[in-house]
């Protein structure tokens, strides 16, 4: 049976010449970084050009770098940890309401801790608005969090003209640009952001290994306690191996991007424009500001997770925008909030593309979607029969 | 996720599809995923329904167990098919995942309403 992997917005799998770079640490390389003797001084320079390596993409430099356990750390640290530095100097945070669940979820924790919290609405491409942002500053703000490019949907966001303003404002800006790395710019200055949150594991490194770019300067309150590590901004023995795959995964995906992103698109594109051609179909998301490998649809009287199994079935793995297979029964926030009804929320299904993604592979998808949304269709109490429409 | 039963009867369901005249008819939304299904029965003179029907828009646990459903009530009597409960259902399905089950009243509820339905006509 076909066996196609369309989630890579969930994980990718490991580059062997990633592997490759981490196996002596997982043998022989074993010492802590942050031990005296040689066994831990000829690993904490491998850690040290591995930090380089990275900070040399972000445009950065190496002390602005947090090696961190993955993006949802990332951006924990960098809401959670900020603020609280700032405490004394105001309580409010300006985000978005498509953002990750890491960002989210820590603003309602923040909100417990007395912190104001304003969610900027989206059009109906899931774009935010930089006039908003410019209109939601306020004296007591201290920090604007927006993600780059969407993981749901794919909309890449105006970053550079939103720090443009947060920069005028003379308030931070956090992006979580986990799912952008060997697809869109990284370099910090260019983006003019504060703080930047990677995750290995969504490009073709190791699952647990995750980076936060903090901005000389900037205080931040470390939520581990213990050993010194990372300047004191986040305690515990660093992931050596996670690291090293990291920082050469990064180097992997920047070398290729151009090309990959080029490959990505076309296919993605033939994708979306297939997948349209059937009735009551609709993409979610911009349909040309987006990230190079997402197509996320909403297929009109069925749900989401009912298509997802279907196409399981035939070989194809993708996920699905409606949490119905999470257990929570609410379809996703993010596409609720660009404004798409309920039901048709439900009906939405996400292929992520990677970079062995094949045309074949697509042409497959095309065979198989339609057949199978028509099955659930005419299976479905809400469908009136080909033609009908709504 | 699912057992075997529930992926067997999702990629084959049984009994799908609307009906002339039914006995009787029922539709039941969820008010949790706002999910719909409908289900019509064929009751014969001794009160056996001889056929039944379903449409179900909704996740692959309602598919499976309206189909399942279908398959249990098929032959017996409306009383019979009345003690016929989700739980019956999702145990025959080989058990489903503990966020699932409110799916599986679904198909329960709106054979229920399907066989008020049924009996309200008789009423009159
Ligand atoms: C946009 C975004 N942010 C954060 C995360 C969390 O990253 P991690 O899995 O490394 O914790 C993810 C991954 O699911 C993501 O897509
Ligand atoms: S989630 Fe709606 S019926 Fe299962």
């Amino acid at each position: 049976m076909e066996r196609i992997y369309l989630d890579h917005g969930a994980t990718t799998p490991l580059d062997p010449r990633v592997l490759e770079a981490m196996i002596p640490f997982l043998k022989e390389d074993f010492g802590n970084p942050s031990s005296l003797h040689f066994f831990g001084r000829e690993v904490k320079k491998q850690l040290e050009e591995a930090r380089e390596k990275v900070a040399g993409i972000l445009g950065a430099e190496p002390e602005e770098i947090i090696f961190t356990s993955g993006g949802t750390e990332a951006d924990n640290l960098a809401l959670g940890g900020v603020v609280r530095a700032l405490r004394e100097k105001g309580k409010h945070i300006i985000t978005t309401a498509v953002e990750h669940h890491a960002v989210l979820d820590t603003c309602t924790a923040l909100k417990k801790e007395g912190f104001d919290i304003t969610i900027l609405p989206v059009d109906c491409y899931g774009m935010v608005e930089p006039q908003h942002v410019k209109e939601a500053i306020r004296e007591d703000t201290l920090l604007v969090s927006v993600i780059y490019g969407n993981n749901e949907v794919g909309t890449v966001q105006p970053l550079e003209e939103i720090g443009q303003i947060t920069r005028e404002k003379g308030v931070l800006l956090h992006t979580d640009a986990v799912q952008t790395v060997g697809n869109l710019p990284l370099e910090v200055e260019k983006l003019q952001v504060d703080l930047l949150a990677l995750s290995a594991h969504k490009f073709y490194g190791p699952k647990g290994a995750g980076i936060l770019y903090c901005r000389q300067g900037i205080e931040i309150d470390r939520m581990l306690y213990g050993g010194g590590q990372e300047r004191g901004r986040r305690a515990g023995t660093e992931n050596v191996p996670g690291i090293i795959g990291m920082a050469r995964a990064m180097e992997i995906a920047v070398e290729e991007k151009e090309e990959n992103t080029r490959r990505m698109e076309k296919l993605r594109d033939k994708l979306i424009e297939g997948l349209l051609s059937m009735e009551d179909v609709y993409l979610n998301g911009h349909p040309t500001r987006r990230l190079a490998g997402n197509v996320n649809a909403s297929f009109e009287y069925i749900e989401g997770e009912a298509l997802l199994l279907s196409l399981d079935y035939k070989g194809i793995a993708a996920s699905s925008g409606s949490a119905c297979s999470s257990g929570s029964m609410e379809p996703s926030h993010v596409l609720l909030a660009m404004g798409i009804p309920e039901q048709t929320a439900h009906g939405s299904v996400r292929f992520t593309l990677g970079r062995h993604t094949t045309e074949e592979e697509i042409d497959y998808v095309l065979e198989v979607v339609p057949e199978a949304v028509q099955k659930l269709r005419d299976m479905s109490s809400i469908y009136q029969g080909k033609g009908e429409g709504k | 996720m699912y057992s075997e039963k529930v992926m067997e009867h999702f990629n084959n369901p049984r009994n799908v599809g609307d009906m002339e005249d039914p006995s009787g008819a029922g539709e039941i939304g969820n008010v949790r995923c706002g999910d719909v299904t409908k289900v019509f029965i064929k009751v014969n003179g001794e009160g056996i329904i001889e056929d039944v029907r379903f449409r179900t828009f909704g996740c692959g646990a309602a598919i499976a167990s309206s189909s399942m459903l279908t398959e249990m009530v098929k032959g017996k009597t409306v009383e019979e098919a009345l003690k016929v409960s989700n739980l019956d259902v999702a145990d025959e399905l080989g058990g489903l995942p503990k966020q699932k089950m409110h799916c599986s009243n679904l198909a329960a509820d709106a054979l229920r309403a399907a066989i008020e339905d049924y009996m309200k006509k008789q009423e009159k």
